[in-house]
């Protein structure tokens, strides 16, 4: 967190800010969430920590990431704010701010994104091997071992070490990286 | 019925099942589908956790495919995390005019042109609305009578677009299920979390709710999916979960195409209900 300056998030943060500005605190948020034991902050705190300018807060927690889009608070927000969306917006800033306590996550969607870009569809072994060596944690592999070993035997996946080439969509990529800024 | 076909990255590989069993179940009932020629990845819920153009910029390269081959046909989807990217697309481009001349910028890299005369269907809405549970009676041939399903729709079939079921409380595929002579195993999880990708990045989350559900499902004979993160989930943790439980949580869980082709006479290889990783074979043997 300590690379990050206040500044950068919250230019960074300022779209979440506004989408939600209209919140109540009601909470219904937070009783339809599915992962909420596994939050340390509730969605409904996160909000008014981001609406009384603690946005710093809310990224010393890890409840964002814990989101798993079911849509369900989307649906009932009696507001109408699209509150998952805000959830991924919130994931993006992580990614983009490549803030060290959601590696794992921002890898593994970075590892999924390199294979797209590489050959247009996931080649689900590959990206995984790529996430494993980014990870640089050598037991990780085994706690995935005994489903690979199951989809392989299937024929599910199938071992592909590609490398190099120009990449199938390389150039839409780049161009979606320039109109983002 | 002709309708324009993304099968998405999973049913070439970790769903290859879903997709023949789709295949096999359209081609019996009549359905033809063209496949999108050269489709490419929807973003899964990866480009939307990186970038935000990016997540509607990889459907919108499918859709404007599609267009290019056939403006005037649905396009069907049955993995529901495709479904929603595709849906997502199709509705903020029909509200957002500045928003899809950006898009339209990017796509201009792979020389393509999206207008928005797309609609996105998903397989389970086209199943109960354009096929119909009466389709699937004529064609039945009592072979699951005695049995109990619980129907599973996860969540992104549902929401945050209600547009074929309830999302609080589905029921879309009851009918179709009794129209093959199964009783309906009635639940309230059908429409709760598997927990997604939780149990790749975070395991201990994920298999928390795929463990409420697998405990909520015993007494039912199988559990019906319509996705392909759902099966994966609901299916490869099994073992664990009921070591971790202390009890038997092991359940066939089966797309409903494959259910649906079985209860018509297609056979177990038809559907290819060998790559199933739960226990399939448990459900033949109470066939009829």
């Amino acid at each position: 967190m300590g690379q990050v300056s206040n500044e950068r998030l919250l230019t960074e943060i300022e779209k979440v800010r506004e989408m939600i500005k209209t919140c109540i605190q009601c909470g219904t948020c937070t009783a339809s969430c599915p992962n909420i034991e596994f939050m340390d902050i509730t969605p409904r705190h996160m909000w008014r920590l981001l609406l009384t300018d603690h946005a710093k807060a809310l990224f010393s927690s890890k409840s964002f990431i814990m989101c798993s889009s079911c849509y369900y608070c989307t649906l009932r927000c009696p507001r109408g704010l699209e509150l998952t969306h805000a959830m991924s917006l919130l994931k993006q800033v992580a990614s983009k701010l490549k803030l060290k306590q959601f590696r794992r996550s921002s890898l593994f969607y970075s590892a999924f994104l390199d294979s797209v870009k590489l050959h247009g569809r996931v080649k689900e072994m590959e990206f995984m091997t790529h996430y494993f060596v980014s990870m640089k944690n050598p037991v990780l592999p085994f706690a995935y071992a005994s489903l690979g070993l199951k989809l392989l035997a299937k024929g599910k996946i199938r071992p592909e070490f590609v490398s190099g080439g120009k990449g199938k969509l390389n150039a839409l990529f780049k161009k979606v990286a320039e109109l983002e800024g | 019925m002709t309708y324009l076909y993304y099968p998405g990255c999973s049913l070439e590989g970790t769903s290859v099942e879903y997709d023949i069993s789709t295949r096999v179940l359209l081609e019996s009932v009549g359905v033809q589908l063209q496949e999108i020629e050269d489709w490419t990845c929807c973003g899964a819920t990866a480009a939307e956790s990186h970038s935000n153009l990016l997540s509607y910029v990889l459907p919108a390269r499918n859709l404007a495919l599609a267009e290019k081959m056939d403006d005037s046909k649905d396009i069907l989807v049955p993995c529901s995390a495709c479904y929603l990217n595709l849906k997502k697309t199709e509705e903020i481009i029909k509200k957002d005019k500045e928003f899809l001349e950006k898009i339209n910028t990017a796509l201009g890299e792979e020389n393509l042109v999206l207008k928005g005369d797309v609609a996105v269907r998903h397989l389970l809405d086209v199943l109960s609305n354009d096929v119909g549970d009466e389709k699937i009676r004529e064609m039945s041939q009592n072979k699951m009578s005695g049995l109990t399903i619980a129907p599973y729709y996860g969540c992104q079939c549902l929401r945050p677009f209600a547009v074929f079921d309830d999302p609080e409380d589905p029921h879309s595929m009851d009918a179709l299920i009794k129209a093959t002579g199964a009783g309906l195993f009635e639940w309230d999880m059908g429409g709760q979390c598997c927990g997604a990708s939780n149990t790749s990045t975070k395991p201990e989350a994920g298999m928390a709710l795929v463990g409420r559900i697998l405990k909520s499902a015993r007494g039912a004979d199988a559990i019906l999916t319509v996705c392909p993160m759902c099966q994966m989930n609901l299916e490869s943790n099994q073992k664990k979960i009921s070591r971790k439980e202390g009890l038997d949580l092991e359940i066939p869980v089966l797309f409903l195409p494959q259910f649906l082709s079985l209860a018509m006479g297609k056979i177990p290889k038809d559907v290819r209900l060998d790559l199933n990783l739960s226990p399939g074979r448990r459900l033949i043997k109470k066939m009829g």
